[in-house]
Formats: C-alpha cells, sequence, structure tokens
C-alpha cells in the first residue's frame, strides 16, 4: 500500500516549475512548512494511538509482545507500552485497521479509490464525492434562491421584516443536524428518496447565512446615495437592480460562502442514514466495519468538496468585483 | 428684518420657453417642522421665497439654519408641514415626476461599483433615455466639467475634486432646468474652488439653468449668485434676500472690485443680525 502513496509524485512534479515560481513569491514555503508540521504531528500521534494494535499483533510482525498477557496490555498506558515495546513501532504506521491510519495510507486508499476506480462504479469514491457534490450543490441553489429572495422581502416589506426574521433566526435553533436521519426516513416514507431531502436539509441549513448577509448588504446603501435615486423618481425595482443589488455583493459572496460549507455538512449528515451512495454513507459504512482507513479518505474527499465549492465562490466573486471595480482595493 | 417679501422679479434676459414670468421656484409661508424623539424641530419658519427663471440663487447661514432643509423640501425629499411651495408652478413631487431639478449632494456620492462614465449614464438609464442618445450626452457632460480622459476610470481613481466634478456632470446629464446644490465644494480647498466656481459660472451662463446653491462661503456666495438668501437659525428663516449688482460676466479679481465688497459687507451684516437675534 505504501507504494502506491508514491502516485503523487509525478503530479508533484508536472507543477513543478509553477511550485518554484509561487515560492519564490513567499506564499508557497510558510504554506509547505505548516502541512509539513501537520504530517509529522499525525505520524507522531500514530504511535500512541495505534500501539495497543500493534502489539496484539506481535507474533505476526515477529517480535515479543511485553507484558505477555492481553488484558494486562488493556489496562496499560499507550505511552508505557511504547515504551515496553520499542520493536513494535515501525509497524504502527501500516496496521490494516488502525484507531488512526497513517496519512500514506489514507493517500494510498484515495489514490486506490478516486484515480484506480472508474468513476461511476460504487466502490469508488469519484461516484459518491459525485452523489454528495450533486445533492449539496442543489440545496445549496435552493437555500441561495430562497435566502435572496427573503432578504429582498424583508427589506422592501415591513411586515416581512417583522415577521420573517425571527422565524428564520428560529428555524436554526432547531439542532436539524441531530434530527437530520430521523427527517430523511420520515421523507423517505412518503416516497421522497434520493437527491431531494438531503437538498432539502442542505438548503435548511444555507438558506440562514444568504438571508442574513444579503439583508445587512442590501441595506448597507447610506441615505445620500438612496436619495440620489429618489431624486430620479426611480421605482423600487430600479433601487434594488442599480443600487441595493450592486452594494450587497460583497456581503452576498461571503455568505454564500459560509453558506456552501454548510450545505455540505447537512447533505453528509442527510446521507448518514440512506446507508446507500454518498460520503456520508461511506462514512458509516466505513464506522460500522472498523475501516478506519475508508473513513479518513472519505473524510478527506469531503473537505476537498468543501475547499472546491468556496474556491469556485471565491473564484466568480473575484472575477465579478473585478468587472465592478473593486476588487482593485 | 426682511422676509423676502421685498424680492421683485429679476429679469434676467434668458428666453425659457413657455416658463415665461412663472417662477422657477416659489415659497409662500413654508413650515416645516421634524418631530424628533425630544418634540419638534422647527427647521423652516414661514420662508417666501421666488426665484425666477435662469436666476443663480445662493443660500447661506450658519450651521442650522435650514438651508439643507429648505432644499430638500424644493426636491421634495422633505415635505413642507405649511405653507405653499411650487416647482415650476406645481408641487415639487410633481416636478420631480418631471425630471425638473438636479441635485448635487455635499458628498460626491459616486457609485463605486461604475466607472465615471457609468455614474453618468445612471440617471439616463432611470429616466429611460434611448441608449443612442446616451453615449452623446455623457461625452458632452464630460467635456463641460473636463473630465473626458476620466471616462472609463473608477470613482476611486480620481481626487475629490474631480468626484465632485463628475457628480455635477451626473446633475447636467438629463434635462432639467433647475439644479440644487448643497454645499458641493465644502470639502474642497480654496484653490480648487475658485476654479470650480469659475467652471460653474461658465457653465451656468451656457446652459441658462436655474441654480440653488447652498455655501457657508461668503465671497462664494456674492462671487457667484444673482441673488444671495441670508438664513438665520432656531427657527430657520430667511433675514435678508440681495440681489447682486454685479455684471454677468465675471472674472475671480471681481473679487477685489467695490461693488463685491460692499455686497459681502451687506451678507456678513446679515449673518450678524440673525445671530443676534437668534
Ligand atoms: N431628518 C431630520 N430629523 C430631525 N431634525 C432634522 C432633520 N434634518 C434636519 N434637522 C434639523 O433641522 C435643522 C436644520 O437642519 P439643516 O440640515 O437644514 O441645516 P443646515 O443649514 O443645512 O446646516 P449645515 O450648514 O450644518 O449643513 C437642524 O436643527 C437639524 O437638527
Ligand atoms: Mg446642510
Amino acid at each position: 500500500m505504501a507504494d502506491a502513496a508514491l502516485g503523487h509524485a509525478p503530479r508533484a512534479g508536472g507543477a513543478g516549475t509553477g511550485l518554484l515560481r509561487r515560492a519564490l513569491a513567499g506564499t508557497t514555503l510558510p504554506v509547505l512548512t505548516v502541512i509539513a508540521a501537520i504530517l509529522a504531528l499525525w505520524y507522531a500521534a500514530c504511535i500512541p494511538m495505534n500501539i495497543h494494535g500493534t502489539v496484539n499483533m506481535a507474533r505476526a510482525h515477529g517480535f515479543e509482545a511485553v507484558p505477555a498477557s492481553r488484558g494486562e496490555r488493556r489496562n496499560m498506558g499507550a505511552f508505557e507500552l511504547v515504551a515496553l515495546n520499542p520493536a513494535a513501532i515501525p509497524h504502527v504506521w501500516s496496521a490494516e485497521k488502525p484507531r488512526l491510519p497513517a496519512p500514506h495510507q489514507v493517500g494510498a486508499e484515495i489514490w486506490r479509490t478516486v484515480a484506480l476506480t472508474a468513476p461511476n462504479d460504487p466502490r469508488g469514491l469519484i461516484y459518491h464525492a459525485w452523489v454528495t457534490l450533486s445533492a449539496t450543490a442543489l440545496g445549496f441553489l435552493i437555500g441561495m434562491g430562497l435566502g435572496i429572495l427573503l432578504a429582498i422581502g424583508i427589506v422592501h416589506n415591513r411586515a416581512m421584516d417583522l415577521s420573517v426574521m425571527p422565524w428564520a433566526i428560529a428555524s436554526q435553533t432547531i439542532p436539524i443536524l441531530a434530527i437530520a436521519p430521523m427527517v430523511i426516513v420520515v421523507l423517505a416514507s412518503v416516497g421522497l428518496t434520493g437527491l431531494l431531502p438531503k437538498a432539502l436539509i442542505a438548503a435548511y441549513l444555507s438558506f440562514f447565512p444568504v438571508v442574513v448577509g444579503m439583508v445587512k448588504g442590501l441595506r448597507s446603501p447610506d441615505a445620500m446615495q438612496l436619495d440620489l435615486l429618489r431624486t430620479y423618481s426611480a421605482s423600487p425595482m430600479q433601487v434594488l437592480l442599480r443600487l441595493r443589488l450592486p452594494a450587497s455583493m460583497p456581503y452576498l459572496f461571503t455568505s454564500l460562502k459560509i453558506g456552501a460549507a454548510a450545505s455540505l455538512v447537512g447533505t453528509i449528515v442527510g446521507e448518514l442514514p440512506t446507508g446507500g451512495a454518498g460520503l456520508g454513507a461511506r462514512l458509516l459504512a466505513g464506522s460500522y466495519f472498523g475501516q478506519t482507513i475508508q473513513i479518513w479518505s472519505a473524510l478527506f474527499v469531503a473537505a476537498f468538496l468543501a475547499a472546491l465549492l468556496v474556491g469556485a465562490i471565491g473564484a466568480v466573486q473575484g472575477a465579478t468585483l473585478r468587472r465592478m471595480g473593486m476588487a482593485a482595493r | 428684518m426682511h422676509n423676502g417679501t421685498n424680492v421683485h422679479t429679476h429679469e434676467h434676459g434668458h428666453a425659457l420657453g413657455a416658463a415665461g414670468d412663472r417662477p422657477a421656484i416659489a415659497a409662500a409661508g413654508v413650515n416645516l417642522t421634524f418631530e424628533t424623539a425630544d418634540g419638534p424641530v422647527h427647521a423652516l419658519k414661514d420662508v417666501n421665497l421666488r426665484v425666477a427663471p435662469g436666476d443663480f440663487v445662493s443660500f447661506i447661514g450658519p450651521s442650522g439654519c435650514g438651508k439643507t432643509t429648505l432644499l430638500r423640501a424644493i426636491a421634495a425629499l422633505e415635505h413642507p408641514t405649511g405653507g405653499t411651495l411650487t416647482v415650476n408652478g406645481v408641487s415639487p413631487d410633481e416636478a420631480r415626476r418631471a425630471r425638473a431639478y438636479g441635485y448635487v449632494f455635499q458628498a460626491a456620492g459616486l457609485y463605486p461599483w461604475r466607472t465615471i462614465a457609468g455614474n453618468i449614464r445612471l440617471p439616463l438609464e432611470i429616466m429611460g433615455y434611448p441608449r443612442s442618445e446616451m453615449a452623446a450626452r455623457i461625452d458632452k457632460v464630460l467635456a463641460l466639467v473636463e473630465l473626458s480622459e476620466f471616462a472609463k476610470k473608477y470613482p476611486w481613481q480620481l481626487s475629490g475634486g474631480m468626484q465632485q466634478r463628475a457628480s455635477i456632470a451626473r446633475a447636467l446629464a438629463f434635462d432639467a432646468d433647475i439644479l440644487l446644490m448643497d454645499e458641493p465644494f465644502g470639502a474642497l480647498d480654496e484653490i480648487v474652488r475658485d476654479r470650480l466656481n469659475e467652471e460653474l459660472l461658465s457653465l451656468w451662463a451656457r446652459t441658462e439653468k436655474t441654480i440653488c446653491f447652498v455655501t457657508h462661503s461668503i465671497p462664494e456666495a456674492v462671487y457667484l449668485s444673482t441673488k444671495i438668501v441670508v438664513m438665520s437659525p432656531r427657527p430657520g428663516r430667511i433675514t435678508d434676500v440681495i440681489e447682486s449688482p454685479l455684471p454677468k460676466e465675471r472674472p475671480l479679481d471681481i473679487r477685489d472690485t467695490p461693488e463685491f465688497i460692499a455686497v459681502a459687507h451687506r451678507v456678513r451684516e446679515g449673518l450678524k443680525a440673525g445671530h443676534l437675534d437668534g
């Protein structure tokens, strides 16, 4: 397995010249240092975390466990056991079902399930990531649309301002993450399965930051900017399109990033009880069978998806604000 | 104390079409009271004023005397609580709907996400001018305020004085025959201010607009105006209206002539009197 991890090497090499240029620009070096520190810490943490399991397999690894009794070892602290069995240390990073898999084990698993498995194969992570991503994207779009519409209503209508905002806040006090599995089961019993129930939970979690951000953004123009449009006898629609919406863009993108991350969490939690496809299902299956490596690779792919979503929004933000002449500041 | 009632219509020689002798702005017994948490604030008391088409009227007075409030009432941004106020013979609201005036605020207030040309296009878009006409109008007013090379720049790329000129161009882009300006040069230094004053005068001569101009500066008011309205606070009211004897052609050094100094003196006396009985 460990040699498969080397599969990353050619990729890194391909980007070599670009990396070098970025390193000279001064951002890559600090980032690489932090990553190296995290990896070192991670490898170190594997020793106490996995020592019990490794010593239990002492015979297979060709050394003698100290102490010999399994019951005695179970009651011992991890560091004490490490001190008594230095011969076990080389093996803590290659256990089959470690408590904490080593980075290269996770890397190898991701390489195997992402690169070496067909994208439409349910044994591969691309398939599951796609299932999760599509539900997240749908939920996020619903949440974003709902959030923007609610914010426009709140800003233009005093009755909505007084009635909707408290409900929106109250809605977020429901621990939706805790009851999401139940919601999925209930929706399934009325025939709603697949993408939509998960997307609904994602939308539920993502609309709120959008409402809050957009209300603030739509209200950000000052009295003078609004008075100016009044002197032109501008209609409320013109005020919205030419002043309130453009002024709210910086606020919108900030809350979209929060909303996208919330959507992903909602989708993954919504997938837990489905037992089928999606990163959430993969996480639950992994914990059923003690497949820690599978859990960790699913986690990393989920984190990658979140980074992808936030990065995509950031790119749209950059392009939009640049077109609006606001990025240069 | 004068109350503005002694003002006769100013003959100015502008032929403004159907306007005839109809005043551009007429206020009769206008009162305006703000209801605030600490009780009512009497911002305007018994204001009587006639502004003829083509006049350049300055409003001068100490802080809080209601200059902005009066200008905003003319623009239908505030509504008088008593008396009658007409703009071009109709109510301020109707006049606004008829696009009777352009308003220049104390700060330029350009939208940061629009270029200078985009900012000037804003009123044209809202008022539904045909696309084909927009470019020509923008070019024309940019040339008028000498900002032609800056059409594609964003507001933050311009100095404060240039931004203020752009905001004047924005108010000139559409066909309003009244220009309301609330301390447009208040934040600028003396030299830039002199230049903009000169430009404003030549612009006024070329466009034949009626201009209402709020200022704190006596020389600025005297240099620019055909009519100077002196106001005093608590409650805000008009204490003197001075018809300027200065000719329409006004080089900057007119400020050293005896006529100019006499008018400035009268404005200063008016301000002092208002301060004493205020
Ligand atoms: N929206 C408002 N609500 C309550 N009071 C107001 C409001 N606007 C103005 N006022 C009060 O009305 C009075 C006149 O204000 P105004 O802004 O017209 O003065 P100004 O002559 O323009 O002063 P400045 O030279 O400082 O700009 C002040 O006492 C002010 O506090
Ligand atoms: Mg004012």
